[in-house]
């Protein structure tokens, strides 16, 4: 199997009119994995894969594939295939020709596309549906469609612009690791777009977060989820516990925070942050719900939150606790479920403690609103 | 309730009149053209013919005038569906700031009057003409192409209406794909959007062949040596009408109530195959007790169709070996009879009048209000023969027949103005 080809953002901006909608993006993908990018709607995330197919042209700043910079270079000329938000099926073909559309272009006779078409129809488990109309498939069958379409191509590069977003949770799950299967089985670059955390983290090799055109933060699911470098980062991947203070003191990797709620609270500096915070700057200090686990009420310490609960819920996995939280927030607690019996204790006061490495303390910032 | 079933009542009537108002003339004029006699009626009804399609067929002006009609009629479909894809295509892609201003200067043609565009094709390209210094019988004054310049000009507009609607519902991403595929601008235009727009063209086709077909007022402008169908239809008709013309519009009413028959069967087809696919899709293709519904079965256009195609097959069959010689010789004789009685009459009467005369000479003078006190027209004949079958039928086709009755010269009116006429009812 190749390395694949790589993907490289060179000080990318993109403006329509005044409006910058990609903002300074540095990025570089490497050949065979799987990248995502991940923002809220609307933070350019499409307007970046229009970029790197050819459909815009940047106003400042390159994008280099395998190497090359295709500044002028025309979509059919990239060695690119896009699948669309919405997947652009072409309506009047049949299955086994929108399959082989790339291969018509190039003049290849009817009896060797229909041979390829097969094979790939295999792949995406759709033996002999060859004949149907896209409109007579459903929505997973469409999507798988429109995949082997552009696998067809033969791209090296392949850029799929939230493909799962107009199908059912179910499906959705099972078409995630279907593709991560036909990632690693063909071995060129995946670039993926979606606004859904869970999707990018179970997928993908490396993430780009993006937010309003800006470029958070990349890095592998792990680090971005333990490790977020910005407010906006630590909130929009995977749930997250914020309170804001002021920097008391800084040793080392650790900080002590005054929050505005909760005293004096411990924690761990991210990774890649060092440096960043100074006594008495403005910070928000973040724990994930998971994060916590119950005290003996009332227990004081740096370490330790005592809130008054508002609402308690019952999962199945976890039992969930929300308490009053900093500036209107609640804060949510995840109790994991072992057959330990929990007791309500809506109204009161409760105390819970966590462990200064899971609290990752930053500058303070824009949250993601969601 | 009364009132309820006298509403419905008048429904009933006035659907009958409306009808009747709207199909009343095309049937009756489709019944002319199956009779006999030489000026197109319907109301005595003589011998069945078919006679007048072959007079139809023979008719060189005629003929001509359709072959011209339809060389323009193609001349104009393909001019003004080029033009009016083209100018739908730039409405959709034009920065839409310009858009709004763009549309009425594409509508305008269709409100201006065809008169003006007809004057102003035959100006403007006249002036183009001389212009390129050019004699009057070159190609840009030669009445093909002007008619066909003209009529596109307000033609294409339709068009691009037709071809529009159709193509805001396009997706561009659609081209976006195919461009993203490896395909050209021209792959791309040739294989996705232009079989997405094909029934709308189809439509935009048959439109503007309908268009250009029955167009009069711009083409009598700019035919020149190229009369079309309506010009020549136009010009016969001053000099009379002969049932030729029945023959022609019964032909085109059929054609137009196939073509409309058949296309709804064909759509209502199109309609039960895709329903069909569907359910298959969804109770699985290969389950083998999965069946077309019957072509026929709830397709009332269908049955229709096939009713009228078998009518026309009949009524062609018939003329083929039907004959109305007897028929019209039968018709001729009893005509003949009836102007001979007439004839006897007349004479009668005037030897009956001559009698009198004589008798009143020799009674003299007094009894000379005898012509006032007749009595009004006693309706019944009071318009003599004008309705007789034979009062007009006669005027070309026997002369000698018409000899006898000559005498009155009036004979067409029979002996209305004759005061004795009434006296012998
Ligand atoms: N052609 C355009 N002209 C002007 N503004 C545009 C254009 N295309 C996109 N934008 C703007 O750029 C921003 C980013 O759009 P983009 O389509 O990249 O969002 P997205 O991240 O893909 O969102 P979503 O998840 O909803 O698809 C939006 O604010 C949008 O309004
Ligand atoms: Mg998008």
């Amino acid at each position: 199997m190749s390395a694949g080809v790589g993907v490289n953002l060179e000080d990318l901006w993109i403006k329509f009119g005044d409006f910058v909608a990609v903002r300074e993006a540095n990025v570089n993908i490497n050949g065979g994995d799987f990248f995502s990018f991940l923002g809220p709607s609307g933070c350019g995330k499409t307007t970046i894969l229009r970029a790197v197919s050819g459909f815009l042209e940047p106003s400042q700043g390159n994008v280099l594939i395998g190497g090359n910079n295709m500044k002028g270079i025309g979509p059919n000329k990239r060695p690119t295939a896009l699948i669309f938000q919405n997947l652009a099926l072409f309506p009047l073909m049949k299955v086994w020709e929108n399959i082989t559309f790339s291969m018509e272009i190039k003049g290849a006779s009817a009896k060797e596309r229909r041979k390829r078409a097969d094979e790939l129809l295999d792949m995406i488990a759709l033996t002999g549906q060859g004949d149907k109309l896209p409109a007579e498939l459903s929505g997973g069958q469409k999507q798988r469609v429109a995949i082997a379409r552009a696998l067809c191509a033969e791209p090296d590069v392949l850029l799929l612009d939230e493909p799962l977003s107009a199908l059912d949770l179910k499906l959705r799950q099972h078409m995630r690791s279907e593709l991560r299967e036909i990632q690693k089985r063909v071995g060129i670059t995946f670039i993926y777009i979606t606004h859904d955390q869970g999707e990018a983290l179970t997928m993908s090799d490396n993430i780009a977060v993006m937010r309003a055109g800006v470029i958070d933060q990349i890095g592998d699911g792990k680090t971005i989820y333990n490790d977020p470098m910005t407010p906006f980062a630590a909130s929009f991947v995977g749930e997250n516990n914020v309170f804001r203070g002021r920097v008391k003191q800084v040793s080392g990797n650790e900080v002590m925070v005054t929050t505005n709620r909760s005293g004096d609270l411990m924690a761990r500096v991210a990774n890649g942050t060092e440096g960043r915070l100074k006594e008495g700057d403005e910070a928000m200090l973040f724990i994930r719900p998971e994060a916590f686990s119950l005290a003996p009420v009332g227990t004081q310490g740096d370490h330790f939150v005592t809130a008054q609960v508002t609402k308690e819920e019952f999962e199945g996995n976890t039992f969930n606790i929300f308490m009053e939280g900093d500036g209107g927030k609640e804060i949510k607690v995840a109790l994991p479920n072992l057959g330990q019996s929990f007791e309500s204790h809506q109204g009161e006061a409760m105390t819970l403690e966590y462990q200064v490495r899971n609290a990752v303390a930053l500058p303070a910032g824009v949250l993601a609103t969601e | 309730m009364k009132n309820f079933s006298l509403m419905r009542i008048s429904i009933w009537v006035y659907l009958a009149l409306f009808f009747s108002y709207l199909l009343g003339p095309l049937v009756i004029m489709s019944v002319t053209a199956f009779n006999s006699p030489g000026f197109p009626r319907a109301a005595p009804w003589e011998c069945l013919t078919f006679e007048w399609f072959s007079a139809l067929f023979q008719d060189e002006r005629i003929l001509n005038g359709i072959k011209n009609s339809i060389l323009v009629g193609v001349g104009t479909v393909t001019l003004s569906v080029s033009m009016g894809l083209a100018g739908a295509l730039m409405l959709t892609q034009i920065w839409p700031k310009l858009r709004a201003t763009y549309y009425t200067i594409i509508i305008a043609p269709i409100l201006i009057p065809g008169v003006v565009i007809g004057i102003s094709t035959l100006v403007f390209w006249d002036r183009v003409n001389r212009m390129f210094g050019l004699d009057a019988d070159s190609f840009l004054s030669n009445g093909l192409f002007l008619t066909i310049i003209g009529q596109s000009t307000f033609i294409a507009s339709y068009c691009m209406l037709v071809l529009v609607a159709r193509l805001q519902r396009y997706d561009t991403g659609l081209t976006e794909a195919a461009l993203d595929l490896g395909a050209t601008h021209a792959q791309a235009f040739r294989k996705v959007l232009l079989p997405f727009m094909r029934p709308a063209i189809a439509s935009a086709a048959v439109l503007a062949f309908l268009a250009s077909f029955e167009n009069y007022n711009t083409t009598t402008f700019t035919f020149g040596e190229y009369p079309t169908l309506t010009i020549e239809l136009a010009q016969k008709v001053r000099y009379g009408i002969t049932p030729a013309i029945s023959a022609l519009a019964f032909i085109i009413v059929l054609l137009t109530v196939f073509a409309a028959l058949f296309n709804e069967a064909h759509i209502r087809r199109k309609e039960l195959v895709a329903a069909a696919r569907k359910s298959a899709t969804v109770e699985e293709l290969g389950s083998g007790n999965f069946r077309l519904p019957g072509f026929l079965s709830s397709n009332t256009a269908a049955v229709v169709l096939v009713v009228v195609a078998m009518m026309t097959i009949a009524v062609v069959g018939s003329a083929t070996v039907y004959s109305p010689q007897q028929c019209i010789a039968d018709v001729k004789e009893q005509k003949r009879m009836e102007t001979e009685v007439r004839i006897q009459e007349l004479r009668q009467r005037r030897a009956d009048e001559a009698a009198r005369r004589a008798a009143e000479q020799a009674d003299q003078a007094e009894q000379e209000p005898a012509v006032e006190a007749a009595p009004k027209p006693s309706n019944n004949s009071g318009f003599g023969g004008v309705f007789a079958p034979g009062a007009l039928q006669d005027d070309g086709a026997d002369a000698s027949e018409e000899e006898p009755e000559k005498p009155g010269n009036d004979s067409g009116f029979g002996s209305v103005f004759d005061p004795n006429a009434l006296q012998s009812e």
